[in-house]
């Protein structure tokens, strides 16, 4: 379960090193300069440049995802939502909007919920990710995964991993007092088919029986 | 996403250390705003500085202010025991914007550098002088509903997005922000600009300054405050139109009053006027009606925001009523 691994910054006293971009961006100028052959220009032209630089310039990324600690390698510009799907195969947490509106990206972040499409993963080094996947204990559902399911707290599916995920932080945060308040911290995930009633009646039996 | 550098750097110092050594470097704290600024295309950054790990976290209070952290999160702002019971005001408007999941995650000194969400500046095929300078203004003769009726110019209509703002400017908060040359304090009515002729400009920040924290001086307004915010769903949309309002009374007077607005302009709108016409006034509907005609004294609207108009007002007085006692 250990991911405590030392926090490693790419560059700790913040001054980045005159990049391996720069290097290659420069060498292949000169090189293309001096003898001009025509694979070079091409390369110039595809910006393989950029393409062959952007593998040097991997960051090095510890996190826990599910309790499961991960030695990663990742480009800056990678958000977790596309780290989660496209390199650990955790397709539940789905993309919505990709923008921060409506939600279906929601993962809890040493505990807290937040948009995994608008966050770099490199800004989560040795934090704690929990995703939809994450909340069964084995074949046995999450409470909050049981009572959606009791009360139809959906129609298509899409929203769902992330009104849950939502759900499950929202008894946490103790906000979850009232249908009025339910619904207002429940705003930051978006239902297309509408279910909402169905979404605060599940919330509304998880919160009496005390499980979460 | 266009590529970029990545650093992140423990020390304030090196951070701007670091932003400094490039033209086209960039903090990033939360990264709600900017993130998704990267994604559209409108911010480029050939490098990011995050500055997730300065020490820049704390909510203290040091000689009658309160000072919060400049990346100390919204949420934890506004579930912050002190800030609810000394200032309600504050954990009600940031409660009042985003979501809990985007809460989470943004910061105080990233919430002031929001930029503004006219759809002209987010869309790159659409002249706007805040994205590209010179360009023109898409929303001036387009569709401006969501547009400014106070200080606008003819460069730019563009409102501020922040409610945690409009209660800030309400609270006299200050600004205090370290950079290459000296550390200074910026109250917070000299935070945010009006677009002018440089609307690319939101605020007065220098480039390579690094907002560090805020302070917000002890004021009597832990009961009669309200901040109302309307909008075009219950809830996780931005202000048509909203009002921050602090009431300090006694006896049915007013002895102490601040006023602010959002949706209404490129900064902030802080209501002086209204406020020296309501100190020593008695509690009324009547008054509060005045109030508010005081208001919207230079209100210009638009093509499709002349609802403003009448709403900005209704609003106020709204605001007003609920916060001293008049309505629940």
């Amino acid at each position: 379960m250990s991911s405590k691994k030392p926090c490693t910054p790419p560059d700790s006293d913040g001054v980045p090193n005159k990049t391996r971009r720069d290097f290659l961006k420069k060498s292949s100028f000169l090189t293309a300069a001096a003898f001009v052959p025509v694979t070079v220009v091409n390369a110039a032209v595809n910006q393989w440049d950029e393409k062959l630089a952007s593998v040097f310039e991997k960051t090095s990324l510890h996190l826990e995802v599910n309790g499961v600690p991960l030695n990663l390698s990742v480009e800056p510009r990678t958000t977790l939502l596309d780290l989660l799907r496209e390199q650990l195969n955790l397709t539940g947490t789905k993309k919505g909007c990709d923008r921060g509106q409506c939600g279906a990206c929601t993962v809890h972040a040493d505990g807290l919920r937040i948009n995994s499409c608008l966050s770099l993963a490199v800004t989560n080094e040795g934090k704690k990710i929990t995703t939809i996947e994450g909340l069964s204990k084995g074949q046995e559902l999450h409470p909050m995964q049981e009572a959606f399911i009791k009360h139809d707290g959906f129609q298509c599916g899409y929203c769902t991993p992330g009104q849950i995920m939502s759900a499950v932080a929202l008894i946490k945060e103790g906000h979850a007092g009232s249908e009025m308040e339910i619904r207002e911290f429940m705003s930051g995930n978006i239902c297309r088919c509408g279910a909402y009633p169905n979404i605060v009646n599940a919330i509304q039996e998880v919160k009496k029986g005390g499980l979460s | 996403m266009n590529q970029f550098q990545y650093v992140r750097p423990a020390e304030t110092s090196g951070a701007i250390k670091s932003v400094a050594l490039d033209a086209n470097a960039h903090f990033l704290a939360g990264g709600t705003n900017l993130v998704d600024l990267m994604k559209m295309g409108i911010v480029t950054p050939e490098r990011l500085v995050d500055i997730n790990n300065l020490p820049l976290k704390k909510i203290e209070n040091i000689q009658g202010h309160l000072r919060i952290g400049a990346l100390v999160t919204n949420t934890q702002v506004a579930e912050n025991k002190f800030v609810k019971e000394n200032f309600p005001l504050l954990s009600m408007a940031i409660n009042a914007g985003a979501s809990p999941q985007l809460r989470n995650m943004a910061t105080t000194g990233g919430n002031l550098l929001q930029r503004t969400r006219c759809p002209y500046f987010f869309d790159t095929t659409m002249p706007c002088n805040k994205r590209v300078p010179g360009s023109g203004c898409g929303a001036l003769e387009g569709y401006n509903r969501m547009h400014a009726i106070f200080g606008a110019s003819d460069k730019c209509i563009a409102v501020n997005p922040s409610d945690m703002n409009v209660a800030l400017t309400a609270l006299n908060a200050f600004v205090h922000v370290s950079g290459p040359k000296a550390a200074r304090t910026i109250p917070f009515a000299d935070f945010h600009r009006l677009p002018g002729d440089h609307p690319e400009q939101d605020t007065t920040l220098q480039k390579n300054e690094l907002i560090t924290s805020i302070d917000i001086p002890t004021a009597p307004f832990s009961k009669n405050v309200h901040y109302l915010k309307v909008r075009d769903r219950s809830s996780y949309a931005f202000a048509l139109v909203s009002a921050a309002v602090a009431l300090h009374i006694e006896n049915n007077t007013i002895k102490d009053v601040r006023l602010a607005m959002g949706g209404v302009a490129h900064k902030p709108w802080r209501l002086t006027a209204t406020e020296t016409f309501l100190k020593g006034k008695t509690v009324s509907e009547d008054t509060f009606k005045q109030a508010a005609q005081i208001a919207m004294e230079g209100a210009k609207a638009y093509e499709h925001n002349k609802f403003k108009l009448k709403l900005a007002p209704n609003t106020l007085i709204q605001a007003l009523k609920t916060a001293s006692g008049l309505t629940v």
